[in-house]
């Protein structure tokens, strides 16, 4: 079992009583392929997030790679960590470093620190970065700044990284934001691919209902941080899609305790402009 | 007023607490300086004028005589090698000391938010290690280690490097931890050690801010090591000393001159540097 989660609930912040996940029960096989899609504010990056244990959960249980990360000292959970890769939504990727570095990346795990500093000097392996961007029809940017990219380079090239590491989990948040609908289909077919080839599990949040209904074996709706529908695709109907998005963030937060209201001005730092 | 001109919008959160600021800055400066007897137009008595027209006009013209000019020159670079040498054991002191009180490098602290106890009470230490070595000025180091290994520059590097280790490894630290996390918070998540991140994720985002605070501080040490030149530790301060007790105002204006070009030097490389890493 690649990830197992038991009436997990995660808050927004240990200070603020609203809940970003809610109760939320469901198990994923290594190598499934699995769409979260809902509305804006639904939780989905929050669940990536939660999976990937890069946000702690208030209450519940969490499994995942067969271990329970929770359970285990700081350094086993980071050794963990090293078997799945998070790509956030907007690219990590500094805008001053160049693209070989940034997909090169992806290999920091296994290298070892003099490795790691090495290859700063000389890439240690280019023809695995140019590889990777190739996948994306990027290879002519190997050695381009980052900067230099745009948005929808940048975002293949954060992929990339994904492609050199070497992770059992596969956990995007929503990869295809920033691209055009000829490049989102491309783009998901080499996620996909790949995670086919290594056996990986793929956790893909989506915006793009068409396109997770019509490549996803499994969808997930989440809203308001609860798992709405967990279904094979062929059970996933129009009505039920209607109903996950309709009059999103009209209902009345989740929450624990007394409710915020308009008060909740108070959460804002006296620094935020 | 403003509250009834639009009843559908909820007042802003943060205007009470930013008026609130500023009234109270104000309220605790004003005392401050009245207490440091802080007194400007005294500047501008006829004694004072008269005294400060008298030192400006012997600085004209510059000394210029060559053997004066070549016991400058061989001052500058002593002190120019004085704060670079200072520099680079403070730079040797403080980057371990900025990666272990980095906060931003925790591998606890993912997740949970909070770093571990070990962690905590490590990083702790070593900031206070920091406050220990900058709160003794330069110049105090200076007057206690040319007690222990003598009149020199000796002393002027070994000062240098101890405050500005303490200055360094404080503010180094707080830029990292001030630059956008979402890239070495990235790498932290999958996986990568603490040092890797530093270097593929967090160094690109503020090398330059970091560069050019290392060489305002070289610039800094340049003076730093002059102020020192007036206790005994080398350099183009103890030259300018001699000059002022002798009441040698072209020297002493040849010597500001350079302070000056050392300054712009230093300027420039920074806008070099800079300017290569943008």
């Amino acid at each position: 079992m690649s990830f197992e989660l038991r009436g997990v609930s995660v808050r927004y912040s240990p200070a603020l009583p609203r809940l970003a996940l809610s109760d939320v029960t469901m198990s994923i096989a290594q190598g499934e392929q699995v769409a979260l899609i809902g509305p804006s504010g639904a939780g989905k990056t929050t669940l990536l997030h939660t999976l990937a244990f890069a946000r702690g959960i208030d209450s519940g249980s969490l499994r995942a790679l067969d271990a329970e990360p929770w359970g285990l000292s700081s350094s086993g959970r980071h050794a963990l960590r090293t078997r799945i890769f998070l790509a956030p939504q907007t690219p990590p990727l500094p805008p001053r470093q160049r693209v070989v570095t940034a997909v090169l990346a992806g290999r920091l795990p296994q290298w070892s620190l003099f490795k790691a500093v090495a290859s700063l000097f000389k890439p240690a392996d280019p023809q695995a970065a140019y590889e990777a961007l190739a996948r994306f029809d990027l290879q002519d940017k190997l050695y381009a700044r980052v900067d230099r990219l745009s948005g929808g380079e940048r975002q293949r090239c954060s992929l990339a990284r994904l492609l050199v590491s070497n992770a059992q989990a596969l956990l995007v948040d929503e990869p295809l934001s920033a691209l055009d609908p000829a490049l989102a289909q491309q783009t998901l077919d080499v996620l996909q691919q790949e995670a086919a080839d290594r056996k990986a599990t793929l956790i893909c949040s989506l915006h793009q209902v068409e396109l997770a209904r019509a490549h996803f074996p499994r969808i997930v709706g989440l809203r308001g941080g609860r798992v709405v529908f967990d279904a094979p695709r062929e059970a996933v109907s129009d009505q039920m899609i209607a109903a996950l998005y309709q009059q999103a963030g009209r209902e009345p937060q989740v929450s624990v305790g007394e409710e915020p209201g308009i008060g909740a001005g108070r959460s804002f730092a006296s620094g935020c402009f | 007023m403003s509250a009834t001109a639009n009843p559908a919008i909820p007042s802003d959160p943060a205007w009470r607490g930013r008026v609130t600021a500023i009234v109270l800055t104000l309220v605790v400066l004003w005392p401050l300086l009245s207490w440091s007897e802080f007194k400007p137009w005294i500047l501008l008595d006829a004694q004072s004028l008269q005294a400060t027209g008298m030192f400006l006009a012997s600085f004209l013209p510059p000394a210029h005589a060559p053997e004066f000019l070549l016991l400058v020159a061989e001052a500058t670079w002593q002190t120019i090698a004085i704060a670079t040498a200072g520099m680079t054991l403070a730079l040797i002191g403080a980057v371990p000391l900025t990666i272990l009180i980095n906060e931003r490098l925790s591998v606890s602290r993912l997740g949970t938010g909070r770093t571990g106890a070990l962690g905590r009470s490590v990083r702790q230490l070593m900031r206070w290690l920091l406050v220990l070595l900058r709160s003794v000025p330069e110049l105090v180091w200076a007057l206690l280690l040319v007690r222990i290994v003598g009149l020199g520059p000796t002393a002027g590097v070994l000062a240098i490097a101890l405050t500005y280790c303490g200055m360094l490894g404080k503010v180094y630290a707080e830029i990292l931890e001030s630059s956008d996390p979402h890239a070495s918070d990235a790498l932290l998540n999958n996986g990568s050690g603490r040092l890797a991140a530093l270097l593929y994720g967090a160094l690109p985002e503020s090398a330059s801010e970091l560069v050019s605070y290392t060489v305002y501080r070289w610039e800094c040490a340049i003076r730093g090591s002059v102020v020192m030149g007036f206790v005994g530790a080398g350099g183009l301060g103890q030259r300018m000393d001699e000059s002022m007790k002798m009441l040698a105002g072209g020297e002493v204006a040849t010597m500001l001159i350079i302070f000056v070009l050392l300054v712009a030097g230093a300027d420039l490389v920074s806008k070099l540097l800079r300017r290569r890493l943008a």
